[in-house]
């Protein structure tokens, strides 16, 4: 039981990731709204970055700036990566809201039942 | 000049399809002579790069100078040689295709251009983030030129893929998450060293990132039951949209995977953990059959052709898990032939839509008179999809059976012959409404666009594909002979 109130207290970001790649998931599959879906995508994709963010850490490290005897220094590696993931996030964004607009000013809906009875006309 | 061909493969279409976007400034149709001397260049160094290959084995390159485990290093071997020729001739036979088919805009280019970017980056990466990075370059452009259809559906089909999409390129960075904290390295050769020796093949940590890199990645091969987006997509893009992702979309994608199979988990895990193997061999299994019979169940013609790519990457997939020599040489012929094959059938689907208006089967019915070449065109690359020698289509499905009925995976063997079968019900029916069935569609239909909407380098380019999906078989002792030299380094 110590063992596992141990984890609860010590790996909470793990329990974040999870949270948020479920949340992000369950919004992307259930939600009929086309922007909730892109929200929920974003959610998810966010999930992955914290995971990312969390595997640099170390307790008790600095920043990775490096001076003489500071270290030692958590790992720059994935900040790196997940910079750039960041990027490629933003852009899917963009486009998919782009094309969500151009949904909309076509069949006037957002929502995806409504849109699926018209598409299969 | 000549060490750094491959980081120029990428740079220079990404360059090239900036181009286009500023010459939008002076002229809307400039687009497609920028899109066509990039892709010669592209052509004239994909034909060095295989030339060095050939003669002196795989070439890798550090990117900025930087050493290999900590910079990023692109490398090419056989297999993604192969894979570099193929993109560029594709691209190219497009470009003719697209110069009548359309979309003209300059915009249409900047992204055809991208999507080359992104699928040069997968193939000749040796880094797994950085084939997230492309895996998703691919995508972003692949979701516009989908949408780039007049149709509103196109908008609807190309967001589907995108979620979809999507999801498949976030679970394999999640799985790329998960290597780099067994291994702290992101380098595939360094990967295929470290994950044996530092985390042990059977462990959770290895498992898990092996499952969501496949598993992520299947999704943008689009197996059985990932496949969702992929019908939508290639029935509701343009004409050379449609025939340019079938060709080489899913294909990159099914090489990527092979990539993260060989080089980075390598056959030694395979061997270590059969479950992961019987998983995978599993999908493809499914995935062949499923792929074949939802096809037989179409009415429309680009429909069914989309879902005969879902039962023909289960059969690419399924001869690279099996992993042996004669298997992999097996894949990758049917990986080539399939792009060229599928890659035709959709041009060809496109002419006789424009020429006669059929899209559906019911449609085709004696159209084989009214549109002889595209017809007969079409005929042919049915018929080397279904396997008839000395047709491509054969040579790679002949060698993916040995190499199964070699491994004893009767299972492999079992559903490749049943698809066959599904996949000649499907083509021969088709075949059938072509040739010996009364027309149900009246003479005069109104053609798109206005004036003549086919020339003769769209029908010129599906001829040559149908002649390739004969001719190629030729080609495939040489292709075993620059896949001889990387197989020993792929599968020990």
């Amino acid at each position: 039981m110590t063992l596992q109130l141990d984890l609860l207290t010590t790996h909470y970001n793990y329990y974040a990731v999870v949270l948020l790649l479920g949340i992000g998931l369950y919004m992307l599959v259930e939600s009929p709204n086309l922007v909730k879906k892109v929200i929920g995508m974003n959610i998810f994709q966010t999930g992955i970055f914290l995971f990312f963010i969390t595997l640099a850490y170390r307790a008790g490290a600095n920043p990775p700036v490096v001076y003489e005897g500071q270290g030692p220094y958590v790992s720059p590696l994935p900040h790196v990566l997940i910079l750039t993931a960041i990027v490629v996030g933003v852009s899917l964004t963009a486009v998919a809201l782009a094309l969500i607009v151009r949904i909309y000013s076509e069949y006037g809906t957002l929502d995806e039942d409504t849109l699926e009875k018209l598409y299969y006309d | 000049m000549i060490e750094h061909l491959p980081v120029l493969l990428v740079v220079l279409p990404i360059v090239g399809g900036a181009i286009p976007l500023v010459a939008s400034l002076y002229t809307d149709r400039a687009g497609w002579s920028i899109a066509v001397v990039t892709m010669l260049g592209h052509a004239v160094l994909a034909g060095l790069l295989v030339q060095q290959v050939r003669t002196g084995g795989a070439v890798s390159y550090e990117v900025g100078g930087f050493a290999a485990p900590y910079g990023i290093e692109l490398v090419v071997d056989g297999l993604s040689a192969a894979v570099v020729a193929l993109i560029s001739a594709v691209s190219l036979g497009v470009l003719v295709y697209a110069r009548r088919a359309g979309p003209h805009e300059n915009t249409f280019h900047s992204q055809f251009l991208l999507l080359v970017t992104g699928l040069t980056g997968m193939t000749v990466t040796g880094d797994v983030f950085n084939l997230y990075v492309f895996l998703e370059i691919t995508g972003l452009a692949a979701y516009g030129l989908v949408a780039s259809g007049r149709e509103a559906s196109s908008a609807v089909a190309a967001l589907k893929y995108l979620i979809i999409g999507t999801v498949g390129a976030s679970l394999y960075l999640l799985g790329v998450g998960y290597a780099l904290a067994a291994t702290g390295t992101l380098n595939m050769a360094d990967l295929s060293t470290k994950l044996g020796e530092m985390v042990a093949y059977d462990s959770t940590l290895a498992l898990t990132a092996f499952g969501l890199m496949v598993g992520g990645l299947t999704v943008k091969v689009a197996l059985f039951p990932l496949h969702t987006w992929q019908p939508d997509a290639y029935a509701n893009s343009p004409d050379s949209v449609s025939a340019f992702i079938s060709a080489l979309v899913s294909t990159v994608s099914a090489y990527a995977l092979a990539r993260i199979l060989f080089s980075v988990f390598t056959v030694e895990f395979l061997t270590a953990v059969p479950a992961a193997r019987w998983a995978l061999i599993g999908v493809a299994s499914v995935s062949i059959v499923a792929g074949s019979a939802l096809a037989v169940s179409q009415n429309s013609v680009q429909r069914m052709l989309a879902y005969s790519s879902v039962s023909q990457f289960g059969l690419v997939i399924a001869g690279f898990t099996i992993a042996t020599p004669i298997a992999v040489v097996g894949a990758t012929v049917h990986l080539v032939g399939h792009a060229v094959m599928k890659g035709g059938l959709f041009a060809a689907s496109g002419i006789i839509e424009r020429q006669t208006g059929a899209t559906t089967v019911g449609g085709y019915a004696g159209m084989g008179s009214r549109t002889p070449l595209a017809a007969g065109a079409f005929a042919i690359l049915a018929l080397a999809m279904v396997g008839v020698p000395p047709a491509i289509g054969f040579v790679g499905k002949w060698y993916i059976l040995v190499g199964a009925v070699n491994a004893g995976i009767w299972p492999v063997v079992a559903v490749l012959l049943a698809s066959t079968l599904l996949t000649l019900a499907y083509f021969a029916r088709l075949g059938e409404r072509l040739y010996f069935a009364e027309a149900t569609i009246q003479e005069e239909t109104p053609v798109t666009d206005g004036g003549e909407a086919v020339s003769f380098g769209m029908i010129s380019v599906v001829v040559v594909a149908a002649v390739l999906a004969v001719a190629l078989t030729a080609l495939v002792p040489s292709l075993e002979t620059l896949l001889n030299q990387t197989l020993p380094q792929l599968i020990q």
